[in-house]
């Protein structure tokens, strides 16, 4: 079962925090923190592994982090899961939100928090895995944003204008149109008349 | 700020604070904002103000309020609110608060809900918060939905279903028909949930899994749909067909065939097939193939498939990538005791993995180094640890060299090599090793009796050169006092000798006294060292009398009850120095420390208790005060109590077989039957029995039993025992010391005597309590022992 999950960025500044066990708020803010140092202290080319981290349970859980650019992606896991597999796990995640955000940054994450959350549900439910195919994900997630967009309104047309003309097929523009050298086709011109 | 301004808005404020208390002001304040918002009925913004509110929370800072708006947005028909109010459920409700009750209805109403997402929704909150009430209400409505046609709700359903058994076991009942038949599904992510759910069933309940059995052969169909599958894209990651499900599918697998040759023969084939047909230079076919390694060493394999699986474990081991070296070893730990043999085979690229930057990988690699150590390996492995030792980050100093301890312990080619690694553990790591290696070295060196002067000499070069490890400078220090006179002499075969005067021994001793790097420990075993020197050396005593006087005014109190008796016996007591200081005899291994005073006529010293005791120079002294309140054993007296066991078990007394007495029939025989207990004292309503619990030939276990019929509770209640000079007596700790009233309860003490002579065994018992305030002190003689019945 995973116990927590949490993306912070290089200088603890909690991102995201998913917690599947009920803590206390400060017990949890404490959780990061201590994640933090230890992830922080690893070399770049060590292990993904961690063990340590005597608050959440006991000595059953392993931190599995993936450090990208400026961001940490932790998950602590128990006995129960595979290590490997929940890198893997890590992996769909961020190629997911970088499908959903298109090129997703730290940014994107701040502002948008609980679309990251969304996403995450669809992935990971109570501690257990759910869905791992991409694809199956982004289409559950566009039918929920499509949903919300609905409802919105007349609040939601600048919105629903923005996607629109995203999604707009407009023929390609001829970068390039060679019309040559103006001035001699006018003395040509002249010259006609 | 504007109430109504937008969760962006608000953290580009919030990001603009310069610092944690602008930070705090400003979230104050909208805090309030969204507070005065929750109180208002109707508002537009609500899941703005809902979603800046966790924003807030994430950061850290209080968001209780938000408990009940969470409540009333689930409750609204609006797809927007529900799905904040949802997040914000999962994230501010949790079992204990009351509002996790009140969303139950609304949970049970969207569970019904047209909309699948309004559905997903419900069952996402369900399966991260719910309690078991909730769970229990909600159970019904889960079970109709692991029927839906809808894969998207099936396989959330299914999940669901997991987190309701995980909190109310018994409800696994209720879906373990179902379980079954949903293993027919296409769809891979209802599959992998159903897994899921059959194995968090079989875990829980052991019958459901021997019904699960049955699905083996399903499963191992499933398996092979998989590998032999083609490239499919859906599923694919960097070149395997799913390798979650296959994961999951295998750990299954695992536990379904565990202490089970059925299943195991039926999987066979398949973890073969499996272990040979996955690539393993990504990631993905390594997870897999690790798993099937796992699996194949959890259940009945047959030995080839075994022999493959360590190897593959082996080739992990040379792996570059550091993930998978890891893994390996923490597998390899796992199966270091069953198949000792094959992961002795690599053991080299285990010891090499010590010496990697990576410090869980070191973590690892020691604790299996330490697992492989035997008795043919024992002399290479040792210097690797060592060498380890020198270079480990400091959080596994400790562990590595207890580790280092026990493995010499048991299996050291000599004795002069377990002296010299415990001397080279204790100069790199001294201040790591734990309270208890200390009196274990010296009672080590005692015993090699042949290496004192080899032992003293490579002590001293170690003392001179560096004085703060506090373990080696007891040792030193014990070992100077105790055997200075062959220091002094200097010569030795091993090592190369020393020239040293009797002013050079004392420096060293001296300056042990008066570092400020020096523990409390230390100093008084040096004090006791140079104490003893006095008896050693025969020139400089007066500047040893001097340094003792000195310290008869220290201020810490235990030097200075030392340095007073130590004046004493110079002053008062000069004839008895020579014997009271003289050599000690050697430290019994077997006796451990003995608990509640006991005052026998034998030195069985106590050495393993947390305070060091500096050898047995305080001991002279307790009977030299007490003797005459030690219980007169038996009309023997003696004062000088150094007699050494040697010199007890070799007064034999030729014990005839049969000199009438009940006790010595005791040493004959070994016959279990029902021992009856016999009352040896009585008086005050205190009751002390004794009964024979098991004997040998040369040593007899008793157990005292102490009960209390008065009206009081008797408190502090201890026994103290003596026994003629032949016999070795040992106390183990007792149940308690408070006889409460009535004789509710008894105390018992164990006691076990060694009597390798065969003498006459007899016993004295003193018990002191405390009864109502009153101290009451009795003593009886034990002559004749019960003997168990036997013909």
């Amino acid at each position: 079962m995973i116990k927590a999950i949490l993306i912070f960025n290089n200088h603890g500044k909690p991102r995201l925090s998913k917690f599947y066990e009920h803590y206390n708020e400060d017990i949890e803010q404490q959780i990061i923190r201590e994640t933090f140092h230890l992830v922080s202290k690893r070399d770049e080319n060590v292990c993904n592994f961690l063990e340590g981290g005597l608050l959440i349970g006991g000595s059953d859980n392993k931190l599995i982090y993936r450090h990208y650019a400026t961001l940490y992606f932790v998950f602590c896991v128990d006995s129960a899961e595979s290590e490997l597999g929940i890198l893997d796990l890590i992996q769909v995640f961020v190629e997911t939100l970088d499908k959903c955000f298109e090129n997703v940054c730290e940014l994107d994450l701040i502002f948008h928090v609980d679309k990251v959350h969304h996403i995450l549900a669809e992935m990971v439910m109570g501690g257990m895995v759910l869905e791992t195919n991409m694809n199956e994900i982004i289409t559950q997630v566009d039918a929920q944003v499509k949903m919300e967009r609905s409802e919105a309104g007349i609040a939601g047309a600048p919105a629903r204008a923005v996607s629109a003309v995203k999604n707009m097929n407009l023929p390609e523009m001829p970068k390039n149109i060679n019309i040559g050298d103006i001035s001699i086709k006018v003395n040509l011109l002249l010259q006609r008349l | 700020m504007s109430p109504s301004v937008r969760l962006q808005e608000m953290i580009r404020v919030i990001r603009s604070a310069r610092t944690q208390g602008e930070e705090r002001g400003l979230i104050q304040k909208e805090c309030a904002a969204i507070r005065a918002q929750f109180r208002q009925s109707d508002n537009g913004a609500r899941t703005h103000n809902l979603a800046k509110l966790l924003y807030v929370h994430m950061l850290g800072y209080p968001a209780h309020f938000g408990q009940m708006e969470c409540v009333r947005l689930i409750a609204s028909p609006r797809y927007s609110e529900k799905r904040i109010g949802y997040l914000g459920a999962m994230m501010l409700l949790d079992e204990k608060q009351d509002a996790s009750l009140l969303i139950t209805n609304s949970i049970k109403n969207d569970l019904s809900h047209s909309s699948q997402h309004v559905q997903s929704l419900a069952l996402c909150t369900l399966a991260c918060m719910g309690s078991a009430e909730m769970c229990r209400d909600l159970a019904p409505e889960i079970e109709r939905l692991l029927g839906a046609s809808d894969s998207y709700i099936k396989k959330k359903a299914i999940l669901c279903a997991v987190h309701i058994v995980r909190k109310i076991p018994e409800l696994g009942e209720l879906y373990t028909p179902l379980a079954c038949s949903l293993l027919s599904e296409k769809n891979h992510g209802v599959l992998h949930s159903a897994v899921v759910l059959i194995t968090e069933l079989c875990e829980r309940n052991p019958d459901t899994l021997r019904q699960f059995r049955k699905t083996v052969p399903e499963l191992v169909h499933i398996m092979k749909g998989l590998i032999m599958s083609g490239y499919s894209p859906e599923h694919n990651v960097a070149g395997i067909s799913d390798p979650f499900l296959q994961v999951r599918i295998l750990r299954l697998l695992r536990i379904l065939g565990r202490c089970n040759d059925a299943a195991s023969d039926a999987m066979n084939d398949l973890l073969a097939q499996v272990a040979t047909n996955t690539d393993s230079s990504k990631t993905a076919g390594s997870a897999v193939l690790y798993e099937t390694v796992l699996t194949v060493m959890d259940i009945r394999s047959e030995s080839g498939l075994r022999v493959l699986a360590v190897n593959i474990l082996g080739r992990f081991l040379l792996n570059n990538d550091r993930n998978i070296r890891y893994i390996s070893m923490t597998s390899l730990q796992k199966i270091v005791q069953t198949d000792h043999t094959a992961v002795q085979r690599h053991r080299g690229t285990i010891v090499d993995c010590l010496k990697d930057q990576d410090a869980s990988v070191k973590r690892r690699a020691l604790e299996l180094s330490l697992a492989l150590v035997s008795a043919t390996n024992i002399r290479t492995m040792m210097k690797e640890l060592l060498v380890f030792l020198s270079t480990c980050p400091p959080e596994l100093r400790a562990h590595t060299a207890s580790g280092i301890f026990i493995a010499a312990e048991r299996y050291a080619p000599s004795q002069r090599w377990h002296i010299d690694t415990i001397l080279h553990v204790l100069i790199t790591a001294g201040g790591d090793v734990r309270d208890e290696t200390v009196p274990n070295l010296i009672k080590l060196i005692t015993t090699a009796s042949e290496l004192h002067c080899y032992t003293v000499l490579k002590l001293y070069r170690a003392l001179i050169t560096d004085i703060s490890q506090q373990s080696l400078v007891q040792v030193a220090c014990w070992c100077i006092g105790e055997y200075g006179d062959l220091l002094l002499k200097g010569e030795c075969d091993d090592i190369e000798p020393m020239q040293l005067t009797e002013d050079d021994v004392l420096d060293a001793l001296e300056t042990v006294l008066q570092s400020h790097m020096s523990s409390p420990a230390s100093r008084a075993f040096a004090l006791t060292a140079t104490m003893k020197l006095s008896t050693r050396i025969t020139n400089n005593v007066d500047r040893i009398r001097s340094i003792v006087s000195i310290y008869g005014s220290c201020i810490d109190v235990e030097l200075q009850q030392r340095a007073v008796e130590y004046n004493a016996l110079f002053k008062k007591y000069d004839h008895m120095r020579a014997a009271v200081l003289e050599r000690m005899p050697v430290i019994d291994k077997s006796s451990p420390g003995d608990t509640l005073g006991d005052l026998t006529g034998e030195v069985t010293k106590d050495s393993s208790l947390s305070k060091p005791v500096p050898g047995g120079s305080t001991l002279p002294l307790e009977p030299a005060s007490q003797a005459f309140d030690l219980l007169d054993l038996l009309g023997q007296t003696d004062t000088v109590p150094e007699a050494s066991h040697a010199e007890s078990a070799a007064a034999p007394d030729p014990a005839g077989p049969s000199t009438g007495r009940d006790l010595l029939d005791l040493l004959g025989g070994l016959e279990t039957t029902v021992v009856p207990s016999v009352t040896v004292y009585e008086k005050g309503g205190v009751s002390l029995k004794l009964q024979c619990d098991s004997q040998t030939e040369t040593a007899v276990t008793l157990t005292f039993t102490a009960c209390n019929s008065t009206q009081n509770d008797i408190t502090k209640f201890t026994l103290q025992a003596a026994v003629p000079k032949s016999i070795q007596l040992q106390m183990k700790a007792p149940s308690g010391s408070v006889l409460p009233a009535g004789g509710h309860s008894a105390i018992t003490q164990t006691v076990v005597l060694s009597n390798p002579s065969k003498t006459n065994l007899k016993m004295r018992v003193r018990l002191s309590y405390s009864n109502q305030g009153m101290v009451c002190q009795d003593t009886v003689q034990i002559d004749s022992f019960p003997s168990p019945a036997w013909t």
